[in-house]
């Protein structure tokens, strides 16, 4: 018996020892890898992201975090220049840039140079590349006769089928110029909601007229279908949106398509670098609308999208992991051969004429936390990082000229910094409807061309930011068209031109700004009351505190009193959307590289409070609205320039917003990333990107040697602390009788 | 015992209720539909016309807890409220805001939360206990004294710093498991080891005092000096009968745990990257998607009601003084 129990014994330990050594052995020389074993040495770009993405269908798609993914997989006819600057808009599904012809209200011809209020209607004109296929996906799917086989599956099929893989086999073809078109006419789906539909509508002939036409023929669906099976069921019938005409689109031939929209609208281009306009096919469609794919099974174009575009998306586990690899029929591009200046000597031309994308897969891993993935990323097992306030110190070192470097110890691992400002505008409005504050008379101007002086951003970007911003002068941030550099460019309201530099005016002209204004040392002339304006912000926490004093010292510089108002993000976007604020800090991202897309949010006719518009200060000036319309519907050149011109001289003067900054991008990349330049307004540039795989298994390697000598001093340690008790623990077992209490061991 | 579950059981249907109007009343004081719609069309160039047909899509035009203008029955079914809860209690938990079934979600994250709950509660368990009943031996000595100390200490801690401390130690500077992520299968122990290890040493502290105080109480009665005086080893007198006879407090507090492990941590699942039950309850919250938020309020709900029954269940197993009246 006592020689079974050994014999057991030694055979477990001898168990316990195998499975330990194959499981260690599984780990190779670094343990800490958090990827499967399998995938050393693969060439994979490993990439984290936050929020799992709600949808990838490109009619609905609206966030950067989507168009993470999107982008790589499906294809817009026209996609930004991967390396020139400013941003250039190049064919991408297309096969040259679209065709745009004019044409008066009887449908005639007219010059390209016609006045605005001549032309009735542009119509752009695209041709697509000819063989573009798409990824394998089993709408495609056809039998010996051509015909579909997954078009028309019973329900009880679908229903045991839970992923797409599932549903094989697959198949493909090529992407016509009806894809195109039935996307346009996706966007005016009454089941799919797309965030651009009313903003095409008013652009696309016929777009609101489908969308009325689809919206009272799936009302009529929809009825029939809740008599016949309940309000619960989800398989709605299929929604043809072919069955109604959309006058604006036409297909000319199986590679040509038009779009007519009203007016002159020289920005519709830039839409169509989106993946709105990329192509859909009817069959995916189809596809996903059979009854049963949308009871819970998650089988939708949602998250099974269908691209031509150089990924595809071969694991969905928002969850954890999401996964991209190259799409077997991807047209085939070339690296770019012409880039801005400097990128040649940055090697960024070196796989010029090269076939993309260079990377075979991109792993997404989820990661919700800072800390473990900026210490990820030091590990080498992210192979970019951008830098959070927590590690800005660890990383950046910023001289006393306001450069930044890196650290010594980014430096040491051969990491690279990559600069760029953001596209976008942060700024602190004041709502034009507000009695104290807003409105187009002298009092009210003043009192915020005093704000505007007193704010001092230069000392917010620094303290809050970390140096990474530029200080507003107007609305359009740089690199966008409109926006002026140096002396033309600066906000003569609040700053001078002082040896070659911008300079804030002194406060004392805040301060008198403020008594013309009627309130004399921040009270008021007429009544002697100290004047207290309140900002309405979302910033509450305590982590808030230190900005929310810094806005409190800014308006007390000029004896003005500060009151916050702190409400969360629904209650503040419903006093936007009333009109029930006074100041507030907000920002706007560009959607393209287009003044229009930052000059419309101070449009009258775009007033949040009175039209549900963007305009959330709700500004009003007659003159900037007459500009701005013509502004829109120019050419880039001298004319448009002096509009521009004018219009941020205007909003200048006037005040609505106290132009803040415009944000600086800062990336982190390792020595082994290749190729990569930072593009603010393109999403689909991986393609372009390659790694260097062998570098890459090399420094993890270095970077993750496992240490067990602490923790076997650890256990030796922990031992010897134990041994006392161990040793009275013995000690008192073999006692002959119990010790006197009080007197243990 | 049969009468009396089911009695437990009609209960539990009140109680259940309250959970459900509690969860509603609270979600929509905080949220509107609008808001809702809002969250989840995103900032840009949303319209009215959307967030109308929005809410129509998800069945949130309705009066949320009395429909006026309905007839009849239709004054309280004709509701978002009924509409929302009725099917819960058939589990049928329907589809979150993005289209996905929450059922789905809850049935493939569950695994990930039980990956390190289960690990840390029977470990957990089994080293409190043992840490507990060495304390009882040694009590009144300097061992105790520290060992309290050391315990009250390590409660003091914040558990966030047990698991950032954990991760730059064990995976940074030693480098010996990931700092983060999951995987299924046989790659699950390299990502499981370093969040149990936190968690079992993250609670240390806590437990052990409380189950020391509870043997202490038992320590000093008369079965006690009976076993001794029957020439029991310490060993045996502790870890089978006052163990034995502590039990009654102990699985008061851990049998209503056992249910609510599928719910997983919150915070652990978050710095740790495991896809679970309580990183889901969390990103429901911040996206304002009421339907995951009352289900998982409501399944937590139910295996709490079911933990209490289990427990009293568990109390006629370790004494039989134990009936069910």
């Amino acid at each position: 018996m006592r020689l079974c129990q050994s014999l057991s014994r030694s055979v477990l330990v001898a168990i316990v020892a195998m499975a330990c050594t194959i499981t260690l052995a599984g780990c190779g020389k670094v343990w800490n890898d958090p990827y499967p074993a399998a995938e050393r040495g693969e060439n994979i770009l490993y990439a984290s992201f936050i929020e799992r993405p709600k949808t990838l269908d490109p009619a609905r798609s609206y966030t950067s975090d989507e168009w993470e993914f999107v982008a790589q997989i499906y294809e817009s006819p026209l996609q930004y220049h991967y390396l020139k600057r400013p941003y250039e808009l190049v064919p991408q599904a297309a096969a040259a840039m679209p065709a745009v012809r004019y044409l008066d209200a009887t449908g005639a011809e007219v010059d390209a140079d016609a006045q605005p209020a001549d032309v009735a209607f542009s119509e752009y004109e695209i041709r697509i590349r000819e063989g573009i296929r798409y990824q394998p996906h089993p709408a495609f799917a056809v039998d010996a006769s051509g015909r579909p086989v997954n078009l028309d599956l019973p329900e009880s099929v679908i229903r045991q089928r839970f992923t797409l893989a599932e549903f094989a086999p697959f198949g493909t073809r090529e992407a016509t110029a009806e894809d195109f078109a039935y996307q346009i006419r996706r966007l005016a789906s009454p089941r799919l909601n797309s965030p651009v539909f009313s903003h095409m509508a008013d652009y696309i002939v016929g777009l609101r007229e489908l969308g009325q036409a689809l919206q009272e023929a799936n009302r009529t669906l929809v009825e029939r279908h809740v008599a016949e099976r309940g309000a619960g069921d989800k398989g709605l019938p299929w929604l043809d949106l072919t069955a109604f005409p959309l006058t604006g689109v036409t297909v000319v031939d199986r590679y040509t398509y038009r779009v007519r929209v009203k007016g002159r609208y020289p920005q519709f281009v830039y839409w169509l670098a989106m993946p709105f306009f990329a192509p859909m096919p009817i069959e995916a469609d189809r596809f996903h609308a059979q009854r049963g794919m949308n009871d819970g099974r998650n089988v939708t174009l949602d998250w099974y999208p269908v691209g031509t575009g150089p990924y595809m998306l071969t694991r969905n586990d928002p969850n954890s992991r999401m996964e991209l690899e190259r799409n077997p029929h991807f047209r085939g591009e070339i690296y770019p051969e012409e880039g801005a200046p400097g990128d040649a000597e940055a090697g960024l031309l070196a796989d010029a004429g090269k076939p993309v994308p260079f990377i075979d897969r991109i792993v997404y891993a989820r990661e919700r936390e800072g800390i473990p993935y900026w210490n990820k990323f030091l590990q080498g097992y992210y192979d970019r990082s951008a830098i959070d306030s927590d590690s800005f110190d660890q990383a950046v070192r910023i001289s006393f000229e306001g450069e930044a470097s890196l650290s010594d110890e980014m430096e040491q691992r051969g990491i690279r910094l990559r600069t760029s400002v953001g596209t976008a505008t942060y700024y602190m409005s004041f709502n034009w409807l507000d009695p104290v504050v807003g409105g187009p008379d002298p009092r009210a101007r003043k009192l915020r061309q005093a704000i505007s002086i007193a704010m001092d951003w230069e000392e917010f970007i620094t303290i809050f930011q970390n140096g990474r911003g530029v200080p507003g002068m107007g609305p359009i941030p740089p690199g966008i068209y409109g926006h002026r550099e140096g002396e033309p460019g600066v906000n003569p309201v609040v700053y001078d031109w002082v040896d070659g530099k911008p300079k804030r005016k002194p406060i004392e002209v805040a301060k008198k700004l403020l008594a013309e204004a009627g309130y004399p040392d921040g009270r008021d002339a007429k009544t002697g009351a100290p004047l207290v304006l309140y900002l309405d912000t979302v910033q509450r926490g305590p982590g808030d505190k230190a900005r929310l004093d810094w806005y409190r010292r800014q308006f007390a510089k000029i004896d003005v009193q500060l009151e916050i108002r702190p409400s969360d993000w629904n209650r503040f976007q419903e006093k936007l959307r009333k009109g029930n604020t006074q100041i507030f800090f907000i920002g706007w991202n560009a959607d393209y590289p287009d003044p229009e897309n930052f000059l419309f949010l101070l449009h009258g006719e775009q007033s949040q409070a009175k039209m549900g518009g963007e305009n959330r200060a709700n500004y009003l000036s007659p003159e900037y609205d007459r500009l701005f319309r013509s502004m829109k519907a120019l050419q880039n050149g001298p004319e448009r320039e002096a509009v521009i011109d004018r219009m941020v001289r205007i909003v200048q003067e006037d005040a609505p917003w106290v132009y803040a900054f415009h944000p600086m991008d800062y990336r982190l990349l390792h020595s082994w990333m290749g190729n990569v330049k930072p593009n603010q307004m393109a999403r689909n540039g991986l393609k372009y990107q390659r790694i260097d795989v062998a570098g890459r298994e090399a420094r993890r390697e270095a970077w993750n040697r496992p240490l067990w000598w602490p923790v076997v001093a650890g256990v030796v340690l922990l031992l010897l602390t134990l041994l006392p008790a161990w040793r009275a623990w013995r000690r008192r077992e073999r006692m002959a009788a119990r010790p006197p209490a009080g007197q243990a061991a | 015992m049969f009468a009396y579950i089911v009695r437990r059981l009609l209960y539990a249907i009140p109680i259940l209720i309250g959970v459900n109007v509690l969860t509603f009343a609270l979600f929509f004081v905080v949220n509107t539909p609008d808001d809702m719609a809002r969250m989840q069309l995103g900032a840009r160039r949303v319209t009215p016309e959307a967030i109308e047909k929005w809410k129509r899509e998800h069945g949130y035009d309705r009066p949320l807890l009395w429909n006026a203008e309905a007839g009849g029955l239709g004054r309280v079914t004709d509701t978002v409220f009924y509409d929302k809860s009725v099917r819960l209690f058939v589990f049928d938990f329907g589809n979150a805001d993005d289209g996905r079934s929450i059922g789905h979600e809850i049935r493939s994250r569950m695994w990930a939360s039980l990956a390190i709950a289960v690990p840390v509660f029977l470990v957990g368990l089994a080293l409190y206990v043992t840490f507990a009943l060495v304390l009882v031996f040694f009590r009144a000595s300097y061992l105790d004294f520290w060992g309290v100390v050391a315990c009250v200490t390590m409660m003091s801690i914040s558990s966030l710093f047990y698991i950032i401390g954990g991760q730059y130690l064990v995976s940074k500077l030693l480098a010996l498991v990931p700092i983060s992520g999951f995987a299924a299968g046989a790659d699950a122990w390299k990502f499981i080891v370093l969040p149990v290890a936190i968690g079992v040493i993250g609670s240390i502290g806590s437990a052990t005092r409380w189950y020391r105080t509870i043997f202490l109480d038992e320590i000093l009665k008369d079965y006690v000096r009976t076993a001794r005086a029957k020439g029991l080893s310490e060993r045996v007198v502790l870890f089978r009968h006052v163990l034995k006879n502590g039990m009654i407090p102990i699985l008061t507090g851990v049998v209503v745990a056992i249910p609510s492990l599928f719910l997983g941590s919150l915070v652990a699942e978050s710095f740790f990257g495991i896809p679970g039950l309580g990183s889901y309850t969390i990103e429901a919250i911040n996206a304002q998607d009421f339907g995951v938020v009352r289900s998982m309020v409501f399944l937590g709900s139910v295996l709490y009601i079911a933990g209490l029954i289990a427990t009293d269940i568990s109390y006629t197993l370790v004494d039989p003084r134990v009936r069910f009246g």
